[in-house]
């Protein structure tokens, strides 16, 4: 079949130049996917060998093979992917030799004609030569862990034991891919022990102590682990089938053995064509992934740069898009990869960034260890101990990222690096503009990095509306537009531009600026301040909105008063939250939760009367959809008449006060949660603020009402109460800070009453508590000093603050249905009492909604027709 | 209860125009919405200037950027010295004097010129396109 003047010939009809690549694993597979992407398969004949049986697969999951997953699953395109596009994939075919000077290659099959070559050869496992017992059918003592066929084979061993008690797999190899193969024997049901060489599991991403911490998790799942063991000989054993003795005298019995020490890179081909091989082992390539022979190219494992094998895949996913980029005529040279990383082995998250080790001159660490939970993070700091170079993570990644891009992004570090590492309960400080690396994607609907943020400002943005309609940022759901104004403003800073924090071109002032002035001229109305502060003659929807705003926070007066009227928000205005169809939902208050079973009929029965979309919303209340503007008042007056109030859904202002059920039904209760939320629900409703609060209690330390997330937090506790602060789910999550311990009643409403007034002084237009406080110069501290200390004696002022507002609140819809005048703006049209006859709802899962546009379009068809 | 429309018979033609609603269906420095043969109107009555009187402003209340009917909920605001109302949906400005998108050139709502006839407000020419 090879003889050499039948020779095969693939793409035989075409005159194209001819690509080979030898290896379809995971980064022969990536680079066949670079050559589609360029388009440059197009311009090339390409030839693929794969060794194995299977196309490529996803090897990283391997371990998955036992749990559920079959090889189809794990492979990393469809059956016809190459066919499609024009590559020929050969399987179950190995390249058996190259001949560069007549550059052919020759397979198990038959013998191919290349330009050029790609070499994709991967790696092999190494197995440490250990004197094996010798037996006459498959040895179960010399396993490896790499393909499909070697799982299948440690499958068949494993079957093979069916008959056994104890079934019992052994894995010599403690590191990424021994862990991974250990948990494979569990998958299969075996007990499943680690022996690992050196002192510690995973030694090169891990030092001793995250080793340690690794370990005890790890044991904790049921696999046996055995360090700083060298094994001798594997020899006959007495209850199982082998017996490993190691070189301390101990021994450990086993039915199937698995290799896992390591791999080295499979040169053989590269070597026996008399290419250039690292000493010990490798196919030496330059930074364009060229190897010693212009014409081949080598990429992934089998590839040696400066000395250094590459085991993950990332780095051999660049070297494969470089040789892409060479071959399409666009090179981006290869230098090298970070070999951080981040992973779940056996369930368990470990991490390891940059010099894990700390072997950089002068290096400093930070260690956090938790003995009771097995956890252990260490960051290393460079000398000066202003950047971050290093870090190990064992428990918990969700550390990970944040230091990666201090690492990478060399982002100077916080007054106390500790708190990088430190429990989040604690508060995980959070990445302000200035330290978020180009790569942070700041508009994820738009797909929008800081990086392209940081372009068009250097490219002559210098307002935030051009910006927004550069770079598109922004401009869709519009949940990013705090963080962009942020990271504008500071790029503005950083290049030397006065930043303007005009709120818009009719007042020069801040939001914080403006509340002073208001309060301090006594100022009541919008049309006074416009007079005495304000540019041209009618304000716009962005300051009309926030001086409403701020006149509600300072003086508390009914939205609706005529003159507060034209400045609000729809929202504000109809006291309704419009939705996208233009109908409004209707969220009555339901303090801290609780109801009584009559009112939560009298919603339902408010629902079905009007046909209202009704859903439970996240800070336990009920939501009413689909309600048209001229309905509101009737469906007002008859939730009114059940006892309901407004729940303020609509306002920039007090949201809820979500509450567990606390010490009157639960176990596990120390206080009463229900009561302290309805008490603190009653006490700021109504209270108008820079941006929406969220609420909630928790009656003990399991903290079920999620009070950590919330702009204010109680928890109780068997002294108390616990303060929690600036808290934030949503998009920028942010953990609440603990503020003040084992408050009494009283002291905890005050506290409350400090905090809130401070923030609403201070705070920016459309600033949560979370924002705010990152900004907040001094920090914690600072706000502790002001609120707890009364550092700048405004305590009994913000009390008093407080009070007024509290004293002055009325319910805004039970005020706008005794009047007239204000009913009037309830109408969907002056001159007509017909309904808006474009909104059209269709019903699914038993309740209405919004008709799509195409379903519109079909209604009227059938209407026509 | 009932909202309480004080709707005088719209439509009919009155030497000055089509009667579209009174004087008291407005707000100032606001919008109401009214009903015209199958069009939703759009009116807005800003004080103008120094005198008392308001100047009256129509545009489509269709909102083409979301399709719901809102226009006339939006805020009235002043744009570079023009006079604009922001949709409550996607915030996007529209001018009021004849209907022109801020930030998209190519949207623009249709418009309609008003009048008082005394405590009416009529609609002066049907149908009418006001081109800036």
């Amino acid at each position: 079949m090879n003889a050499p003047d039948n020779l095969t010939a693939p793409h035989s009809d075409t005159a194209l130049p001819r690509l080979i690549v030898i290896g379809n694993g995971m980064v022969g597979h990536y680079f066949l996917e670079q050559l589609i992407e360029t388009g440059v398969h197009r311009r090339l004949a390409v030839t693929v060998f794969g060794e194995e049986r299977h196309r490529a697969y996803d090897r990283v999951h391997l371990s998955e093979y036992f749990g559920g997953r079959d090889a189809d699953s794990l492979s990393l395109s469809e059956s016809d992917y190459c066919d499609l596009n024009g590559i020929e994939l050969h399987l179950d075919e190995a390249v058996t030799a190259i001949d560069r000077e007549a550059k052919r290659v020759t397979t198990t099959r038959g013998e191919y004609a290349y330009d050029q070559l790609v070499l994709a050869t991967g790696s092999y496992p190494f197995v440490p030569p250990i004197p094996t017992l010798e037996e006459t059918t498959e040895s179960h003592a010399a396993l490896v862990y790499r393909t499909l066929d070697d799982l299948d084979r440690i499958r068949n061993a494993a079957e093979s034991l069916a008959e056994r008690d104890i079934r019992r797999g052994v894995v010599v190899g403690g590191g990424l891919l021994g862990l991974e193969a250990a948990n494979a024997l569990k998958s299969l049901g075996l007990e499943a022990h680690v022996v690992e060489f050196a002192p510690r599991l995973m030694p090169v991403q891990l030092d001793d102590q995250g080793g340690d911490a690794l370990r005890r998790q790890i044991e904790a799942l049921g696999v046996a682990v055995h360090v700083e063991r060298a094994t001798t000989e594997i020899v006959k054993g007495e209850t199982h089938r082998y017996r490993m003795n190691f070189a301390d005298g101990e021994w450990l019995e086993t039915d199937l053995v698995v290799f896992s020490a390591g791999i080295r890179p499979q040169d053989r081909l590269a070597r026996e064509s008399g290419l250039a091989i690292g000493e010990r082992g490798g196919v030496v390539i330059d930074e364009t992934c060229h190897t010693s022979d212009p014409d081949i190219f080598a990429i992934g494992e089998c590839a040696l740069w400066n000395g250094q094998i590459f085991g993950l895949v990332a780095p051999g996913y660049t070297m494969a898009r470089t040789v892409a980029g060479c071959l399409s005529g666009t090179c981006e040279p290869f230098s090298g990869a970070d070999m951080s990383t981040k992973l779940k082995l056996l369930g368990v998250d470990v991490g390891s960034i940059g010099d894990a080790h700390a072997r950089t001159e002068g290096a400093v660490s930070y260690r956090f260890i938790d003995e009771a939970g097995h956890g252990y993070r260490r960051l290393v700091v460079s000398a000066d101990g202003k950047r971050a170079i290093g870090a190990v993570l064992v428990g918990d990644n969700s550390y990970y990222d944040t230091l990666l891009q201090y690492v990478q992004n060399a982002i100077k570090l916080p007054a106390d690096p500790a708190s990088l590492i430190l429990p989040q309960s604690e508060g995980t400080p959070l990445l302000g503009a200035d330290a978020l690396p180009e790569t942070a994607t700041i508009c994820s609907c738009h797909n929008v990095s800081k990086g392209a943020i940081c372009q068009a400002v250097e490219g002559g943005c210098s307002d935030l509306s051009a910006l927004k309609a550069e770079t598109k940022a922004s401009t869709g759901c519009g949940g990013c537009t705090a963080l962009l104004k942020q990271v504008f403003e500071h790029e503005l800073e950083s290049r030397g531009i006065e930043v303007d924090r005009s709120l818009c071109e009719h007042f020069a002032y801040t939001r914080q600026e403006l509340y002073g002035i208001v309060r301090v001229e006594g100022i009541r109305s919008f049309e006074a301040l416009h007079e005495r502060h304000g540019k041209g003659h009618l304000g716009c929807d962005i300051c009309k909105p926030a001086v409403a705003s701020i006149l509600a926070s300072c003086w508390n007066e009914p939205i609706m008063e005529p003159s507060l009227v034209p400045l609000q928000d729809t929202n504000d205005t109809f006291m309704a939250n419009m939705q996208k169809n233009g109908t409004y939902s209707v969220v009555p208050r339901i303090p801290g939760g609780e109801i009584t079973p009559d009112k939560l009929i009298a919603i339902g029965a408010v629902a079905k009367k009007y046909d209202l979309y009704t859903k439970i919303t996240g800070g336990q209340r009920i939501d009413l959809f689909g309600a048209q503007l001229h309905e509101l008042p009737e469906i007002w007056s008859e939730l009114i008449e059940a006892g309901f109030e407004t729940g303020h859904a609509y306002g920039k202002s007090t949201r809820t006060v979500k509450s567990c059920v606390g010490n009157t039904w639960c176990r596990y209760g120390v206080q009463d949660s229900v009561a302290m939320a309805l008490t603190i629900e009653n006490r700021y409703k109504g209270l108008r603020s820079p941006h929406k609060l969220k609420f909630a209690v928790s009656g003990c330390t399991r903290e079920c009402a999620e009070a950590q997330s919330k702009d204010v937090g109680v928890i109780a506790t068997e002294h108390g109460w616990n303060l929690y602060v600036c808290g934030n789910g949503g998009m920028r999550p942010r953990h609440a800070e603990l503020f003040a311990t084992d408050l009494d009643d009283e002291t905890l409403l005050k506290t409350i009453d400090r905090f809130l007034m401070f923030y609403i002084r201070t705070a920016d237009r459309l600033q949560r508590t979370s924002v705010w406080r990152e900004n907040l110069d001094g920090g914690l501290d600072y706000l502790k000093q002001v609120v707890l200390e009364d550092s700048l004696g405004l305590g009994d002022e913000l009390e008093t603050q407080m009070q007024h507002v509290v004293d002055q609140y009325e319910c805004e819809w039970a005020g706008a249905l005794k009047d007239p005048e204000k009913l009037k703006r309830f109408r969907t049209f002056v001159n007509d009492k017909r309904a808006d006859p474009d909104i059209i709802a269709v019903s699914e899962r038993d309740q209405p909604r919004p008709a799509r546009p195409e379903e519109i379009a079909s209604l009227a068809v059938e209407v026509t027709s | 209860m009932s909202t309480t429309a004080t709707a005088s018979a719209s439509g009919e033609r009155t030497k000055a125009g089509i009667r579209l609603c009174t004087r008291q269906d407005l707000v100032p420095n606001s919008g109401v919405v009214a009903w015209h043969e199958g069009s939703q109107i759009a009116v807005f009555a800003i004080p103008a200037g120094a005198s008392t009187d308001l100047e009256l402003y129509a545009v489509d209340n269709h909102d083409p950027f979301s399709g719901a009917n809102v226009i006339g909920r939006g805020i009235v605001g002043e744009l570079g010295g023009e006079l604009v109302v922001a949709s409550p949906i996607y915030k996007q400005h529209f001018r009021l004097r004849d209907g022109q998108c801020v930030e998209d050139e190519s949207r623009r709502l249709r418009c309609w010129p008003l009048a008082f006839d005394g405590d009416d407000v009529v609609l002066l020419q049907e149908d009418s396109i006001v081109r800036a």
